[in-house]
């Protein structure tokens, strides 16, 4: 059955402009649609009408890119879970429903256009201390020299699957950025290979975090309940101990 | 201009250190004077980003994404191949590269197979360094999966996201030299032409996205990692902003294009649902190492699925066809992508098809549930015949495996793959054609190189699983840092190149005035029409199955379209701001060019090969009755398109492939 | 280690330590007070001691006061800095779909609890501090020669209002310490297998202390 869907999107010209919410109606949406797909129709509806289209955030559609942002309904990537928005599919909505689209909204994350936010700043947590220091030349040990512990590995590529979408810093009330930083922290703390310069990393990539304007993490577990790949709480643990074992330390 | 691939004298198995051996190097101090430019941030422009600033060269990287790890070489699935022979199945440098030659249908330049088999296994060992978390065994060792087309175990993998993770791996090697200042890195920047000066590549044009302001940049030399060209096709596993036109505009400023044709239509892919589709998502060829694909024998049974009112799980196994079992016994449902894409769409052809479009088979894990779930069952001492336990047991197994793509696949569908078959068909997803490069990876613009999916040189007519990442990293890692240096010993004494000069001046009035031209044509389609449009005339006419009619009809059409397009676009907005529309349709504009030559280059092939299958090229009869038949004779070469305004009148150059080291054969998997 | 205060996982750090600290004295004020239910010999004994032995007087006392201002100077500046974090809300935010009540008003509250505080201070600090230390009776005795504890305890409890307030506090605190005790822990970095044993115990002590208060509370208001 093929819905009409009534659209709150917060329309913004540029990152000067004050912005608000404008209501639009879109007909005949398909359950199948994804939620992009839906906006792809009342996109080109507004091009044929020779108005201006609603600017938004995508690119792979298929939930791993990260680019795709959006709160819908008051949920980052709307109400499903363990999904991004361009994987979030009509179904999950109603004929006749009342959908209110806005940006993910953070200091850190001004907006450009639209429902477009800058997350540079999640580039420069990384370029600070996401990394192992070794060179790319492939002039290193062989691949199976270190063993490592299956469930180690396995917990680090569980952090590692991060998509730096930054629906944990929308969702939480404080927009604090400690999962994505903790992910990153987790994922070389776990690894033979990440830990020779774990102080340094963490002590750099949290000092980064907190210039860049993010909030402090106070534990309501909003981000991992939004978080489109489950990414798990407790690497945000796992980064106060690696970070107080530093501080300690130097 | 005659073509020269610069290929290595020598053994094959020595060429490539020979050639390390004897090249011309740049000595550090003088590195530090010499600028790169590198436009796309994937596997292969980022690990070349990360490893040239490594080197010491000051490297500019852009990329249109809002950030480098966001580049569509994230979405590889299923994992990357090297000749590592951890499982000890026989595996060699020279099996890998001998199972990508005949994987690409023997129309692949031996030399750089080669070296990339070479490579292959270093990658492996760099990425473990760096952080790239493997899957691993419960003794801590690395893990393996097999993938279409070969016969040992090479493939390393992370779950189903190998490919982020290895993106995620050059991104964080990129991230270290931002950090340092070595890499200055240019998000949101889309290339738009590149500057040649005294016939050398010497710069580019970008339109910042979010400002749309125009800026120059120069360097000594320019590497395009831009990706493939597979939305030329409207609908492809592509990311939205995939798109051709880095490599076009290098192609129009003297770059050939070579194979355009060659184009890779994944045989596993979610089927379409309607009009409404925006792209295609691939479920991993990983999936082929537990699934099997049917289809239904008999034509009532399709029809009670369709109509619903037969459950696929019911229908007893003597009436389904496991069509890639029964035709390729050798290889079953391990086939390469292309024999297993055109099998599925002879089924449904033939009206086998299962679901309501009538364009999907079925990819079943009932049995290997089964198998899984008595395994496990075996080694816990637990009953082995107790149906409901085996059977969720042999669950927990597979979503140990596949977890992520049978949520992927919920999510999209609506279906339980687990309990019932998934539905998949073909759909196109990466190609082996490109800018033409010699060995050293440069294009015929002297300085101009071109690494990755973007460039033509590793897989011939047809890609193997989990191939393309191994070119992307081994391009960008291993390869380029190496012969770039070669070029660039010639310029350390040039200094900074000027970015006032006319050739900048020319090139950045062009890009302005199609830019003027989009924001002030008041046409009356947007640029969306039109890709849909061209989108399906390449899906009909330039698809799976090509004959001389439907790509003769192809080129006019394509050719109306495009003049259609620049009369009739509508692009709202200005240039002066955020504008996807205005991004979209120089996109398209090139998108409308290529498709035209990538038809008349499936025209003058008048074989089958790989990816390209020709129905006037077939075996007439004997066991292979009815497969692609290659004409070795006539055909053993790489077309490079030389560009001389319009598509039609582009000028074919031949490279003509020697095998010296593998016989050629016809690929059979029976 | 300088400097860790400045930053968001150690302002994160001492704030957990001081809401670990606070419920340990907690825990040692329900026991002492659990002692009036059923001994109010017992319970003028162990105030009396609390109230004139110098290493709590002089050296605890303080601790606790300051460990009390800290938690809560920093719980106000973590929530002036977080709400800098996000200078423009939401139109529309569905904050319960992804996270506790609780977890989501720890500010709120914690200033019901401050203010209860306030009121437990005018109602019992103060005039002891008043006894003590400005008239300067440390003896601890009424006119009649016993210890006056039990006796101002009693007292306390017979106006229906005080209790009400009494209740409707610990109901607050029951609020706060159900995310507050488990969340101190993440906060210090507990991550290992008797994490999750712990998050029942967190739950059993938020909701067990507050209910023994308000049990003692309404006890000594029927009982007197």
């Amino acid at each position: 059955m093929n819905m009409n869907l009534t659209l709150k999107i917060w329309r913004q010209k540029n990152a000067s402009d004050k912005g608000k919410m404008v209501d639009y109606k879109v007909t005949d949406i398909s359950p199948d649609m994804s939620f992009l797909e839906m906006l792809d129709v009342l996109n080109e509806q507004l091009i044929n009408k020779d108005e201006e289209p609603v600017a938004f955030d995508h690119d792979c559609r298929e939930g791993i890119c990260g680019m795709c942002s959006l709160y819908i309904n008051g949920e980052a990537h709307g109400p499903d879970r363990a999904v991004t928005t361009c994987q979030l599919h009509m179904r999950m909505f109603k004929d006749g429903d009342t959908i209110t689209i806005e940006p993910f909204r953070a200091t850190a994350f001004p907006v450009v256009k639209d429902l477009i936010v800058d997350r540079s700043s999640f580039d420069r947590i990384q370029h600070a201390g996401g990394f192992i220091s070794v060179n790319t030349s492939g002039n290193t040990i062989d691949a199976n020299t270190i063993p490592i512990n299956k469930h180690d590995a396995d917990t680090a590529f569980e952090a590692a699957t991060c998509i730096g979408c930054g629906a944990c810093v929308a969702s939480c009330k404080n927009s604090s950025a400690m999962l994505f930083v903790g992910a990153k922290v987790s994922q070389f703390a776990l690894l033979p290979q990440g830990k020779v310069e774990a102080t340094d990393r963490v002590l750099n990539m949290v000092k980064q975090m907190d210039e860049e304007g993010f909030g402090n993490c106070t534990n309501t577990g909003a981000c991992e309940v939004e978080c489109p790949k489950g990414i798990s709480l407790e690497n945000i643990a796992r980064m106060n101990s690696e970070y107080l074992k530093a501080s300690l330390k130097g | 201009m005659a073509l020269d691939s610069k290929i290595p004298k020598g053994p094959i198995k020595d060429k490539w250190t020979d050639y390390k051996n004897h090249i011309d190097l740049v000595n550090p101090a003088n590195k530090r004077n010499i600028d790169v430019i590198i436009v796309g941030t994937g596997l292969a422009g980022g690990s070349a980003a990360a490893t040239l600033a490594e080197l010491g060269y000051n490297v500019k990287a852009f990329c249109f994404q809002d950030s480098p790890r966001r580049a569509h070489s994230i979405a590889a699935q299923g994992g990357i191949n090297a000749a590592k022979n951890y499982q000890g199945d026989g595996d060699s440098t020279y099996r890998l590269f001998y199972d990508t030659v005949k994987g690409g249908d023997y129309r692949s330049r031996e030399a750089n197979v080669y070296r990339l088999a070479e490579v292959s296994a270093n990658i492996i060992d760099q990425c473990v360094a760096q952080g790239v978390p493997f899957a691993r065994e419960y003794g801590g060792l690395l893990d393996n999966r097999s993938f279409g087309g070969v016969l040992v175990s090479r493939t390393f993998y992370a779950a189903g996201q190998t490919g982020q993770q290895l993106l995620l791996g050059a991104y964080s090697a990129m991230n270290r030299q931002i950090g340092r200042g070595k890499i200055k890195m240019y998000n949101r920047h889309e290339m738009l032409d590149v500057v040649k000066v005294d016939g050398k590549a010497r710069g580019i044009i970008t339109r910042n996205l979010i400002t749309g302001e125009i800026e120059r940049h120069s360097a000594h030399a320019v590497v395009l990692g831009t990706g493939g060209y597979g939305n030329v096709f409207f609908l492809s596993t592509n990311a939205m902003g995939s798109n051709v036109t880095a490599a076009w505009k290098a192609h129009k400023r003297g770059a050939y294009f070579a194979n355009p044709c060659y184009t890779q239509i994944h045989p596993t892919c979610i089927p379409v649902s309607g009009d409404h589709q925006s792209k295609l998502t691939l479920m991993s060829e990983s999936l082929r190492n537990d699934g099997r694909i049917w289809v239904p024998k008999h034509m009532k049974d399709v029809e009670a699925i369709k109509a619903g009112t037969l459950k696929p799980r019911e229908l007893a196994e003597e009436d389904r066809d496991y069509y890639l079992e029964r035709r390729y016994p050798a290889f079953g449902n391990l086939v390469p992508r292309d024999v297993a894409s055109r099998a599925a769409k002879e089924r449904c052809d033939a009206g086998f098809g299962v679901n309501a479009t009538g364009e999907a088979v079925f990819l079943d894990f009932a049995s290997a549930i089964e198998r899984y779930g008595k395994e496990t069952a075996h080694v816990k001492g637990l009953n082995e015949n107790d149906a409901a336990l085996v059977k969720k047991l042999g669950q927990e197994v597979i979503k140990n495996k596949y977890g992520n793509l049978f949520q992927m696949y919920e999510k999209i569908v609506d279906q339980d793959p687990y309990n019932t078959p998934m539905m998949i068909y073909p759909a196109v997803h990466y190609t082996m054609g490109g800018v033409w490069v010699d060995y050293n990876l440069m294009t015929t613009v002297p300085g101009l190189y071109c690494i990755g999916e973007a460039n033509f040189s590793d897989h011939g007519a047809n890609r193997l699983g989990a191939s393309a990442l191994m070119q992307g990293l081994a391009d960008g890692y291993f390869v380029l840092p190496y012969t770039i240096g070669d070029y660039l010993s010639n310029d350390i004494r040039t200094g900074a190149i000027p970015t006032d000069s006319k050739e900048f001046e020319d090139a950045e009035k062009e890009v302005r005035k199609t830019l003027d031209f989009f924001v002030t044509n008041k046409g009356q389609h947007s640029v969306d029409y039109f890709h849909k449009k061209l989108g399906k005339i390449m899906w009909n006419k330039v698809g799976m199955s090509r004959n001389v009619k439907g790509l003769t009809e192809a080129i006019s059409e394509i050719k109306e379209l495009r003049a259609q397009f620049w009369k009739e676009v509508k692009v709202p907005g200005t240039n002066e701001e955020y504008n996807e529309e205005l991004a979209k349709a120089g996109r398209v504009a090139d998108f409308l060019e290529l498709g035209e030559l990538f038809a008349k280059d499936a025209l003058n092939r008048e074989e089958s090969c790989g990816g390209h299958f020709r129905e006037d090229a077939v075996e007439l009869d004997g066991e292979q009755k009815g497969e692609a038949k290659r004409d070795d004779e006539n055909f053993a070469y790489v077309s490079a398109w030389e560009y001389k305004g319009e598509p039609s009148d582009a000028v074919l150059h031949k490279e003509n492939l020697e095998f010296k080291d593998i016989e050629l054969k016809q690929r059979s998997y029976k | 280690m300088s400097g860790i205060l400045n930053s968001s996982i150690g302002r994160k750090f001492a704030m957990a330590l001081s809401a670990l600290f606070l419920m340990i004295f907690l825990l040692q004020h329900f026991a002492i007070n659990l002692l009036s239910v059923f001994s109010p010999d017992a319970f003028n004994d162990v105030s009396h001691f609390m109230g004139t032995f110098w290493a709590i007087q002089y050296l605890l006392q303080p601790v606790l006061i300051f460990g009390v201002i800290f938690h809560f100077v920093m719980g106000f500046v973590l929530e002036i800095k977080n709400r800098k974090a996000r200078t423009i809300s939401y139109a529309k935010n569905n904050g319960a779909a992804n996270s506790s009540w609780m977890s989501r008003n720890m500010i709120y509250s914690g200033l019901a609890i401050l203010a209860f505080i306030c009121l437990h201070f005018y109602d019992f600090w103060l005039p002891e501090i008043n006894t003590k230390y400005i008239q300067g009776d440390m003896s601890g005795l009424l006119a009649n020669g016993e210890f006056r504890y039990f006796e101002e305890l009693q007292h306390k409890f017979v106006d229906i209002w005080r209790v009400a307030l009494y209740c409707i506090a610990f109901i607050f605190l029951a609020l706060h310490l159900l995310h507050g005790f488990n969340s101190a822990f993440q906060s210090v970095g507990a991550n290992n297998k008797y994490t999750k044993g712990l998050k029942g115990f967190g739950k059993a002590y938020a909701i067990i202390i507050p209910l023994g208060f308000v049990f003692i509370a309404l006890f000594h208001h029927f009982n007197h």
